[in-house]
């Protein structure tokens, strides 16, 4: 039996090893060829609950998870009463041998392996011969991953995987080829990584020297991506002691001409308000990764949203420029953080990268990233370039005013919060307030011209156009491709950057089609809202989720 | 060589007798007593009457938020170590909204030396207490009293084994700007907390108050004792103690344990992109 697709759920208590599991699952088909999206669901707790680490693998790129299984990997019973729903007709379930199911077709793992200490790599050897990748591949990976991480307890894990394999070679009947379900011509060509890691290798290929960060679900791998390559890429990442603090050392870092950035999500994100207006008042360019999560306050820690767009969108008391960036695949996360940094350069102040939970923590194998032609931020302009005396906000016709980085010229540089003169003292002479807001919206126009067109697909003239940005691409992807293949005139219109909106761009394709449908992972429509504010262009129909879970394209077609 | 007149004269928004003068004129002494010139030297301050002290100064500034000076100040250590780094404001600024920054900064031990004009009073929003303002202290705000105690700044430290621990005043400036002096030498975090008359809001603690009960230290003290220091960080009455409260050296400088930051300013410093290929690499 072969595939074009496959879908697996491996469900557990948290603790049980069921990443560990998945990681090593999704490596082992990336290696083999396969392209794959990887969707992950936790519960706001250490040990215990119901977790899930679902993998859609196939030879086309999946672009949105899928509720449908052809395997259900459960290592706990509740993950049998959840998803068993969802597995189709021939599909198979593998159970580790603590569950105790008597369910037609299961494959139960010898509960002397399960209660070896080695549960998980056990339930990995019977499933990886299950579904047919080849012992050697698996064992490769452990000793590359596992090894690394606990070389002591190494061989017990290779000899549980190898016991587990050689048990089902001989007690089990049924398999499903999964080598054949991937082109094996790509194998060993891509690289399997998640959103925030993406995010991170942005970051660095632009050059970001600092990071400050206080630990929040789902933002928190960016930082951790960066601390672990920190030494070879000569960075400093500092645990701040709340999110005012991490903000605030972003700023005084960039100040210095680190390339600077902070991660966290709506809760944390509410605590660096005054920072984003500090850093839009003085000028100074800083990068912000607000990873969404359903909120208002803690909301559902662990799950997904796309509800913070007005938040960040308002954030900061007064008025600045700013460019909000809402990447819909791990391509994008990279390519969008590293232009992040070059603009937040560029127009000498903030710049957001909006994700959220279900990107964050998604896997996928992609091709690895060409950093030819990407170079890094060069901070501040050339002393050489600058008239004395110096004047850090010298009006100028672009609104951008040379920086100048302390301590590296006998220029002294002067930055305030305060309204300030050209040379940034503070002042309270309300011509120079006038001529300084004019100065700083005039770097409106350098932020503009860099908008970053929405992507299309579909024929030109659409009858409906389903509307998308951030994460909620892949599933309005697949459901467009879907009605297309139905024989229906469909489009799929996606924003990767929300803000600001470049009408020129999009408003044109919106007005001529009979129906557009608004996707967003929200309960009131904040993107279309958005698009009728600076267009007046009102979006009527809208397919909005707002349950914690990502959108597949099922749960789209469902309320078309 | 460095003159006082390098860092500048400026005219200043603050009320005349203020005791910010007093301070302004020995952190001057004092860098030129450094031999810093006004470019190796960010002062980063916060908001407030005192925040408005590095306007006043030629050097590099960072003038940011109520209560954020610490933090900014932080940041730009650590992406120029080799920048004299000093974050100036006043007791609200510090120790109110920026409690927290205060006692991580000394948890860090990052090379910061941080300034605190301590009037015990709220003087730019018009004389709300302070978190140092005695308890039953009577303002507009708090006409019955204040109800809370006192912060200890100096106790805190201590309690931290913060690197450098000192008192000064404001109406003593050459004892002041050898204080200021050695902190700045002190590598990792220093604090001068600095007693200053608010001639316009705080109408117990006087000129004549502090001068009846500042003391400096007697000779002999010894600096490097703690519970002496920790004793000496409660007295606070008749008596006041100025002068070098703690000082503890060889405690590991937060900086030092970068190793992006041992080969100098992060703003020099390459992207190495075949180490990124090979992060990426490692990823298949």
């Amino acid at each position: 039996m072969s595939f074009d697709e496959f879908n697996i759920l491996i469900g557990g208590e948290a603790g049980q090893g069921l990443v560990t599991i998945g990681e090593l699952l999704s490596r082992a088909m990336v290696r083999s060829g396969c392209y794959i999206l990887v969707t992950q669901g936790y519960q706001s707790r250490i040990r215990g609950g119901h977790n899930t680490f679902s993998i859609r693998a196939g030879a086309d790129l999946p672009l949105a998870p899928q509720d449908e299984l052809d395997v259900l990997v459960a290592l706990d019973p509740e993950t049998l009463d959840l998803h068993r729903k969802d597995l189709k007709k021939d599909g198979l379930i593998i159970a580790s041998g603590s569950v105790g199911v008597d369910a037609d077709g299961a494959v139960l793992v010898p509960r002397d392996m399960v209660l070896s200490g080695f549960e998980n790599t056990a339930v990995l050897g019977v499933l990886a011969f299950l579904i047919g990748i080849e012992s050697a591949l698996f064992e490769g990976l452990i000793r590359d991953t596992l090894g690394k991480k606990h070389p002591e307890a190494l061989d017990e894990n290779l000899a549980a995987f190898k016991k587990a394999y050689e048990w089902a070679k001989t007690n089990t009947s049924r398999r499903m080829d999964v080598s054949k379900t991937c082109k094996t011509d790509r194998s060993g060509r891509s690289v399997m990584l998640n959103g925030n890691q993406a995010i991170a290798l942005g970051a660095m290929s632009a050059g970001a020297k600092f990071c400050a960060f206080y630990p929040m679900t789902p933002s928190t791998s960016v930082p951790l991506t960066l601390i672990a390559n920190a030494d070879a890429m000569d960075l400093v990442v500092e645990q701040a002691e709340d999110e005012i603090a991490a903000i605030n050392m972003a700023i005084g870092a960039s100040f210095c001409g680190a390339p600077s950035m902070v991660a966290t999500s709506g809760g944390g994100f509410a605590l660096m308000t005054e920072g984003i207006s500090l850093a839009g008042m003085t000028e100074t360019p800083v990068v912000i990764v607000v990873a969404q999560r359903p909120g208002p306050a803690t909301g559902l820690p662990t799950r997904t949203e796309q509800a913070d767009l007005e938040f960040v969108l308002h954030a900061g008391h007064g008025e600045f420029a700013r460019a909000i960036f809402a990447p819909g695949s791990i391509e994008a996360c990279f390519h969008l953080t590293h232009r992040a940094f070059h603009l937040a350069e560029a127009s000498q102040g903030p710049v957001f990268i909006l994700t959220d939970q279900f990107l964050a923590d998604s896997y996928r194998a992609v091709e690895p990233f060409n950093l030819e032609g990407l170079a890094p931020v060069r901070a501040g302009a050339r002393v050489s370039d600058i008239e004395a005396p110096y004047r850090r906000y010298l009006i100028t016709e672009s609104g951008v005013s040379p920086r100048l980085l302390p301590g590296f010229s006998r220029h002294l540089v002067v930055a305030d919060s305060d309204e300030h003169t050209e040379d940034g003292h503070l002042t309270e002479d309300l011509s120079v307030r006038e001529a300084m807001v004019k100065k700083r919206f005039r770097k409106w126009t350098v932020v503009l011209k860099e908008v970053e067109p929405p992507e299309y697909h579909g024929p030109e003239a659409p009858e409906t156009i389903l509307l998308t940005w951030g994460s909620s691409r892949g599933a309005g992807l697949e459901a467009g491709k879907r009605l297309r293949q139905g024989g229906e005139s469909v489009g799929n219109l996606h924003f990767d950057q929300v803000w600001p909106l470049a009408q020129d761009q999009f408003l044109g394709r919106l007005s001529s089609a009979k129906r557009v449908v608004s996707i967003e992972g929200n309960a009131t429509g904040q993107f279309a809202r958005l698009i009728r504010r600076e267009t007046g262009f009102d979006i009527k129909d809208r397919v909005l989720r707002y349950d914690g879970l990502p959108f597949t394209a099922d749960y789209i077609l469902e309320r078309l | 060589m460095v003159d006082i007149k390098d860092f500048g004269e400026y005219e200043t928004a603050w009320c005349p007798g203020c005791g910010n003068f007093g301070i302004l004129d020995a952190l001057k002494k004092a860098l030129v007593a450094c031999g810093l010139g006004p470019h190796e030297v960010l002062i980063v301050s916060g908001i407030g009457q005192a925040a408005k002290i590095p306007h006043y100064l030629n050097v590099n500034v960072f003038n940011g938020l109520h209560g954020r000076a610490v933090p900014v100040a932080t940041g730009a250590k650590l992406a120029h170590p080799g920048l004299t780094v000093i974050a100036e404001s006043g007791d609200g600024c510090m120790y109110g909204e920026g409690g927290n920054h205060f006692i991580s900064a000394i948890r860090r031990n990052i090379d910061i030396t941080m300034i605190v004009h301590n009037n015990q009073v709220y003087g730019l929003t018009k004389g709300q207490a302070s978190p140092t303002s005695d308890e039953g202290f009577v303002t507009k705000a708090q006409p019955h009293g204040v109800y809370s105690s006192p912060f200890n700044p100096l106790a805190v430290a201590v309690a931290l084994d913060a690197g450098f621990v000192a008192r000064g005043y404001a109406g003593m400036k050459e004892h002041l700007t050898d204080l200021i002096v050695r902190a700045i030498r002190h590598r990792g975090f220093s604090l001068v907390d600095i007693l200053q008359p608010c001639v316009s809001f705080n109408k117990v603690n006087t000129y004549a108050w502090y001068k009846e009960r500042c003391r400096e230290l007697p000779i002999g003290y010894d600096p490097t004792d703690r519970e002496l220091a920790f004793r000496t960080a409660l007295l606070f009455g008749g008596r006041i103690p100025l002068g070098v409260i703690y000082e503890k050296t060889g405690r590991p400088v937060f900086e030092d344990r970068f190793t992006a930051l041992k080969n100098g300013p992060l703003a020099v410093q390459k992207t190495d992109f075949d180490a990124l290929r090979a992060i990426i690499a490692d990823l298949a």
